[in-house]
């Protein structure tokens, strides 16, 4: 992502490219990466609602892993996944490890 | 309604704040707009006062937001956006917009109990046709904790340190839901990121009512609550479990109570995990701790018997 310099920004600071943030990748902020473990997983969704980072991938209703390029890493979603039988399906772990 | 409110028929919608916005890790504010947006089924304009918010969603030009948004000053999101509303009702009359279009304002608590309380009084005394979204995390977070008129009693900010003199903040927080009712609103309301369902119900029974409308949403910051960075949703839910934010909604005068705990936990289970209140837990301060609870009871039965169902 380039910033641009004052000369090139809107009068009035107008945004005229809804979304543009997508262009500032946060994953790199992440110390802690979350796993998901598919057959411990429910289906609750719980992860993608309390994601704050939109970090979380569904496709027609079901979870299907994480967006790396976005995860903060703050682990809402391991601390919130319910799991099956007391087995998580998201657990974090060391990034680069 | 058509679609039933599942988790899985909301997760087909997109989420009309995106990644990338520069947010803390954690942190629940971006959390509620998600669900706020997610709950609207009408497009929505909205405007954010100051605040971690809107610093963080929009920087430089690069925005996170996919609805048209507008950041004026800190004291003025109400007023901005009825100016917004306004035009829209005008421009409706001529027949240039035949779109139903709702709006939302955002502002965090500084800029709603606080800098933009004058300016968010008008705009529902007036009567627009506005929702007003207070995300609260109790105090100033963005220029690093400060205390505002929604930091909790006893809570430890730069601006109220734990020290020789004090002991955190002295004063109770204001309780603003019940100021903005004070206003004879349609509809004023509490909620948390905890209780999603509750809270898209919320959004939804307000923008279906005409008028100006206030929800005060708790919004966990770890960064000044000094917790961890996973734990927004559960010191939520600790909140609403404790009966330190307890949610209900005021209809049309009408108080109610819309999600009461099985089991009214001991307060000190929300402030525990908090390094904000840690002190609290520390000899000689055993007092604070029972006035805080008792802040707390007499709140709950006060909300109890308004809502008759003590
Ligand atoms: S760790 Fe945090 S940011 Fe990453 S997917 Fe989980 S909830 Fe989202
Ligand atoms: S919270 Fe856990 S069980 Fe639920 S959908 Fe996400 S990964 Fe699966």
């Amino acid at each position: 992502m380039k910033l641009k310099g004052w000369k090139n920004v809107n009068p009035g600071a107008v945004c005229t490219e809804a979304g543009s943030a997508l262009q500032f990748k946060t994953g790199s902020w992440r110390a802690y990466r979350p796993r998901w473990i598919e057959e411990n997983c429910i289906q609750c969704l719980f992860c993608w609602a309390y994601c704050p980072d939109m970090a979380v991938n569904v496709k027609d209703g079901k979870m299907t892993g994480f967006n790396y390029d976005y995860c903060k890493g703050c682990g809402i979603c391991a601390l919130e996944c319910p799991g099956k039988k007391g087995n998580k399906a998201i657990v974090m772990e060391e990034e680069g490890k | 309604m058509a679609t039933p409110l599942t988790l899985k028929e909301l997760s087909k919608k997109e989420i009309l704040l995106t990644s990338g916005h520069r947010m803390c890790s954690g942190c629940g504010a971006p959390i509620i707009v998600k669900m706020v947006l997610l709950a609207s089924d009408y497009p929505i304009v909205a405007a954010n006062a100051t605040g971690c918010l809107e610093v963080s969603t929009c920087i430089s030009d690069y925005t996170a937001w996919k609805i048209p948004w507008i950041h004026n000053a800190f004291e003025n999101a109400a007023a901005t956006l009825s100016g917004v509303e306004t035009m829209y009702r005008f421009l409706k009359k001529q027949g240039k917009i035949d779109k139903d279009i709702k709006f939302i304002a955002f502002g965090g608590d500084g800029g709603t109990y606080d800098i933009g309380f004058q300016s968010l009084s008008g705009a529902m005394e007036r009567g627009h046709d506005m929702l007003y979204v207070c995300y609260d995390n109790g105090a100033y977070m963005n220029t690093g904790i400060q205390r505002s008129s929604a930091t909790p009693y006893g809570a430890d900010t730069t601006t109220c340190p734990v020290g020789s003199g004090i002991q955190g903040k002295p004063q109770p927080r204001k309780n603003l839901t019940k100021i903005m009712a004070a206003h004879d609103i349609p509809y004023t309301a509490q909620a948390s990121p905890s209780h999603w369902m509750d809270l898209v119900k919320k959004v939804k029974k307000a923008l279906e009512i005409k008028g100006p409308k206030f929800m005060n949403i708790l919004a966990p910051c770890n960064r000044g609550w000094r917790s961890r960075t996973d734990d927004a949703i559960q010191l939520s839910r600790l909140a609403v479990e404790t009966c330190y934010w307890p949610l209900y909604e005021i209809e049309n005068g009408v108080t109610k109570v819309t999600f009461k705990p099985k089991e009214k936990k001991p307060l000190a289970d929300f402030l525990k995990p908090q390094g904000r209140f840690k002190h609290l837990f520390a000899p000689g301060n055993e007092n604070m701790l029972k006035n805080f609870q008792e802040m707390v009871d007499k709140e709950w039965g006060y909300l109890l018997k308004a809502s008759g169902t003590e």
